[in-house]
């Protein structure tokens, strides 16, 4: 009964600091969602899950 | 009967917060009010998944019936509008609850001399046995299924106890302390024979959302399932908590949030009439209400002169959002419009 059908997840640089750790660009059943680096956000959860399992990987920043 | 549960005569409504479910009636639907794809909440905090026929779910207006004579005006609903058997078939309509709501909330979930009590209106077209499952999720899982049984397109109203028990453990934090799951059908994948009924034990895996269904909700196009008066409450069950609308819609944005670009002053739109090639212009947009956790943001939105929207810092309180140029000159100005179509969700649901 999986609920997240997730096709791309990359980085994000912050404009405003340049650094890309915090967030992540993903489309998850077919929505486009910027997901904050944290394990209480089910998507980040989520895409946790599937990077462990080596079902998804998460590209790096432009 | 409990001196706590006499009424004065003038007072037909019991006070307080008593309903550890939120939107139980229904009335709140921001993501929309018809679905026709799964993992969709067609009212906030209820989510539906489904695997097998297609589904439309919906917030149903009510206009007759038993719970309408009890001031409940919307269903979730669910449609069926093709069929499909197969074993591995399920439909769900799934509520969850933060651990820190129940762990606080004055059951004494350890002790068997403690209980709470769920509520709700159910009808479906099709007569049979259901079952609702109870699942808590911190420690070691426990799970609870109620059998009921409903007559061809006929509202019941379900109520039932559930006692406390030492393995049940709620943690006070913002995680998922429980789901409540409706369930109009599931196939012998997720069923067993053997399922304990009206008892906590260890949540068994896949196999113990109920016993096995003797009906099939998806062989019949246009099978309908539909709950309204969702309750959770600690003790005895009492009549249902109606709220007003702007108190249920301020509990639901915890978990989510859309802003409509017709609709919110708080809506982000900025206008620059100097904005330079390869850069951007932002702004804060604060939530009104701490969210949950550090929300997923998504926009739908249309552009003047900009190429794209980009998030920056997001929190429980707050997120700055940015509009990017990426020309080859400066540009008189970008701004997002305010379309009635245009929309920023932020979710942190369960």
């Amino acid at each position: 009964m999986s609920e997240f059908n997730i096709t791309s997840a990359q980085y994000v640089t912050d404009p405003l600091n340049g650094k890309s750790d915090k967030l992540i660009k993903a489309t998850i059943n077919k929505t486009e969602l910027w997901i904050p680096v944290d394990p209480d956000n089910r998507h980040y959860a989520e895409i946790q899950k599937q990077v462990a399992a080596k079902t998804l990987t998460i590209e790096e920043a432009d | 009967m409990a001196l706590s549960k006499i009424l004065p005569a003038s007072q037909s409504q019991f006070a307080g917060a008593r309903n550890l479910v939120i939107n139980g009636a229904a009335i709140c639907s921001q993501r929309g009010a018809s679905f026709t794809s799964s993992g969709v909440f067609p009212v906030d905090r209820f989510k539906m998944d489904k695997n097998g026929a297609n589904i439309t779910s919906t917030q149903n207006a009510l206009t007759s019936g038993e719970p309408y004579d009890e001031g409940f005006r919307f269903s979730a609903k669910m449609a069926t509008t093709s069929t499909d058997s197969n074993s591995a078939n399920y439909y769900l309509l799934r509520h969850r609850i933060e651990a820190q709501n129940l762990a606080s909330c004055g059951w004494n979930y350890t002790s068997s001399s403690s209980y709470i009590t769920l509520s709700s209106w159910i009808k479906s077209s099709i007569a049979g046995t259901y079952y609702i499952l109870i699942r808590t999720k911190d420690g070691t899982g426990q799970s609870y299924v109620h059998e009921y049984t409903l007559a061809a397109n006929t509202w019941k109203k379900i109520s039932f106890s559930m006692q406390g028990n030492s393995n049940i453990t709620f943690n006070m934090d913002n995680g998922e302390g429980l789901e409540i799951t409706f369930s109009p059908y599931l196939g012998t994948d997720f069923t067993s024979s053997s399922t304990t009924l009206n008892a906590w034990g260890a949540w068994n895996g896949s196999t113990g959302y109920g016993k096995d269904y003797a009906h099939d909700f998806g062989a019949t196009s246009g099978s309908t399932f539909e709950i309204t008066g969702v309750q959770l409450e600690v003790g005895d069950a009492t009549p249902f908590e109606h709220e007003d609308y702007t108190t249920t819609l301020t509990k639901c944005r915890r978990y989510f949030l859309r802003y409509y670009g017709n609709e919110s002053p708080n809506f982000p739109r900025w206008f620059n009439p100097a904005y330079a090639n390869d850069c951007y212009m932002g702004g804060n947009f604060s939530f009104p209400v701490q969210m949950r956790a550090t929300p997923s943001v998504s926009a739908s939105v249309t552009y003047q002169n900009s190429d794209g929207l980009g998030t920056g810092d997001v929190s429980r309180e707050g997120v700055n959002l940015y509009v990017l140029s990426t020309g080859a000159a400066t540009i008189s100005g970008a701004y997002i419009t305010n379309n009635s179509s245009d929309h920023v969700t932020v979710d942190a649901e369960l």
